[in-house]
């Protein structure tokens, strides 16, 4: 291998590890991030040309910060060469040159926190603060992003190219929120990732169930706010993502058909993955300052720690999801703790919970309610109301593989 | 930068905020440097609509659209960004009864 070629993979490592930094950083110092991207760029195009002949520098976050500032302010001068050279504009410029506070290793570390609280600020649309983050955050490519939402690529960059207009017209700045604003602002960073997260666990459509790089993708995400600002509901959200990712391996068979939880090999579940996020549920949960990731992440742990699914804590887990209803009395939570009821004191309680639920008039088209419900009639041994709820939750699924485990069940009790 | 934070109200709701609440607001923005003018408006009722087409005034009463909500007033303030605007806006009385708006001002290039 030649000398050349190595600097290339130098500087593809280097963009790897550290372009989403530069990035972040020269968002800051240019005030933009379209134009912050193009310095980005020219300064690794440059690192290819000059690294080769200098060797390679030794600190290249730094240099390539440096190399991109100056491309990007050498562009806007030549610009401003054909525009006017109005002295305002020009006084500007030399405020951004003589400013050497982007250096220090504070702002610096800041700075990917500023990028991913403007990519998930809740003046921008949902779905546009999702493409942003997975584009300027993790780095994806508008593509890339396209195909794991199943959305075309044009329709994502149009929400791109709007969401970066807002930040510029509206003025969202590039900050951290001040202590007042951080909880409801984490809660709008969390939720991105944890949507990336189920987008990667499960696909609301389409025929795989499991698109693993969204989620491998949303823990990385996860793992840097953690790492950056390690409050209690962010830990917690890490580990819930972790548990839940660690039964991958056993949640399809070979044949991509689901298995459920009961049926697990749990041999297959990621012990490591269980280990880190059983830690980290302990420490949310020490902070006595958390929220509804951390108990979620807490039910998980409850499962993930039983060695079969007979021994599985249902008493424990009950009492999680009463916790959980009193910080969020959500429906979908309702039918969850309606199934762990059913699991403690037998189908007919569960039963008998769903239906409080959809007496109220609340996820009566929700295909998880019907599920349940057939799957507690069935071992009530009733029969045709079984059958009756899984055609109920048959017409409203869309994904395949689940389609074809209803299909199953209808076929084992059908007549 | 400027900021118009635009008072949208259902029509019964018009006066569930007291006048001297929303007074009393506009004088604590002004007297923090953040205010340019405010002011509440007339019922959609009394509005009249004018277009000029091929040089020709047109008068229609009424507002453009029949929406739920109206614009009953504005503020139009001076913050430093988004986030500092936002924050004015959720200080303004009526947005606990309806809704704010809150856009950026343009500058016109001439």
């Amino acid at each position: 291998m030649s000398a050349t070629d190595s600097v290339h993979e130098t500087v593809d490592a280097v963009y790897q590890s550290d372009s989403r930094r530069v990035l972040a950083t020269l968002i800051r110092l240019l005030g933009d991030f379209d134009v912050a991207e193009e310095a980005m760029h020219d300064a690794f195009r440059a690192a290819l040309e000059q690294w080769p002949k200098d060797g390679v520098p030794g600190n290249p976050r730094a240099w390539l910060v440096s190399a991109g500032r100056f491309k990007a302010i050498d562009g806007m001068r030549r610009q401003k060469r054909f525009d006017s050279l109005d002295e305002e504009n020009h006084q500007a410029d030399v405020a951004i040159i003589d400013s050497a506070a982007w250096a220090d290793a504070e702002s610096v570390e800041d700075d990917r926190l500023r990028l991913i609280f403007t990519c998930c600020h809740p003046a921008l649309a949902f779905d546009a603060q999702v493409a942003l983050t997975l584009r300027e955050v993790c780095g994806l490519t508008t593509e890339e992003i396209g195909r794991a939402f199943l959305t075309p690529a044009p329709t994502l960059a149009q929400r791109i190219v709007r969401a970066k207009g807002k930040i510029r017209d509206a003025r969202i700045p590039y900050q951290v929120p001040a202590p007042a604003e951080l909880p409801e602002r984490l809660e709008a960073v969390l939720r991105v990732v944890y949507l990336v997260f189920n987008e990667g666990y499960s696909a609301s459509s389409g025929t795989a169930l499991t698109r693993h790089d969204l989620s491998a993708e949303a823990i990385r995400l996860g793992r840097l706010v953690v790492e950056l600002l390690p409050a209690p509901e962010a830990v917690g959200l890490l580990a819930l993502m972790l548990l839940q990712e660690s039964r991958r391996a056993a949640r399809t068979s070979p044949s991509g058909e689901i298995v459920l939880l009961d049926d697990q090999d749990r041999s297959l579940w990621n012990r490591e993955q269980i280990a880190e996020g059983s830690r980290l549920v302990r420490t949310a949960l020490e902070s006595r300052r958390f929220g509804p990731y951390t108990l979620q992440a807490a039910i998980a742990a409850v499962h993930a720690e039983a060695p079969e699914a007979s021994a599985t804590d249902w008493a424990e887990i009950v009492g999680l999801y009463d916790a959980l209803l009193r910080l969020d009395d959500s429906p979908v939570i309702e039918l969850n703790r309606a199934v762990a009821l059913a699991m403690r004191d037998g189908p007919a309680a569960g039963l008998a919970a769903i239906d409080a639920i959809v007496a109220r008039g609340d996820l009566r088209d929700y295909r998880l309610v019907h599920a349940a419900r057939a799957e507690f009639c069935r071992r009530l041994g009733r029969t045709a109301e079984a059958l009756a709820a899984y055609r109920k939750a048959l017409a409203l699924t869309r994904q395949e593989p689940e389609r074809r485990f209803i299909e199953r069940r209808i076929a084992e009790i059908g007549p | 930068m400027k900021y118009l934070c635009l008072v949208y109200l259902e029509r019964d709701k018009l006066h569930a905020v007291p006048d001297r609440e929303c007074q009393a607001c506009g004088d604590g923005f002004r007297k923090s440097g953040l205010l340019v003018a405010a002011e509440a408006l007339e019922p959609i009722d009394t509005a009249t609509t004018v277009r000029v087409r091929n040089g020709k005034m047109s008068i229609t009463d009424g507002p453009f659209a029949e929406t739920k909500e109206q614009l009953a007033g504005f503020y139009l303030i001076e913050a430093r960004d988004l986030n500092e605007a936002i924050q004015v806006a959720s200080k303004i009385p009526p947005a606990r009864e309806g809704s704010i708006e809150v856009r950026p001002v343009r500058q016109l290039n001439p």
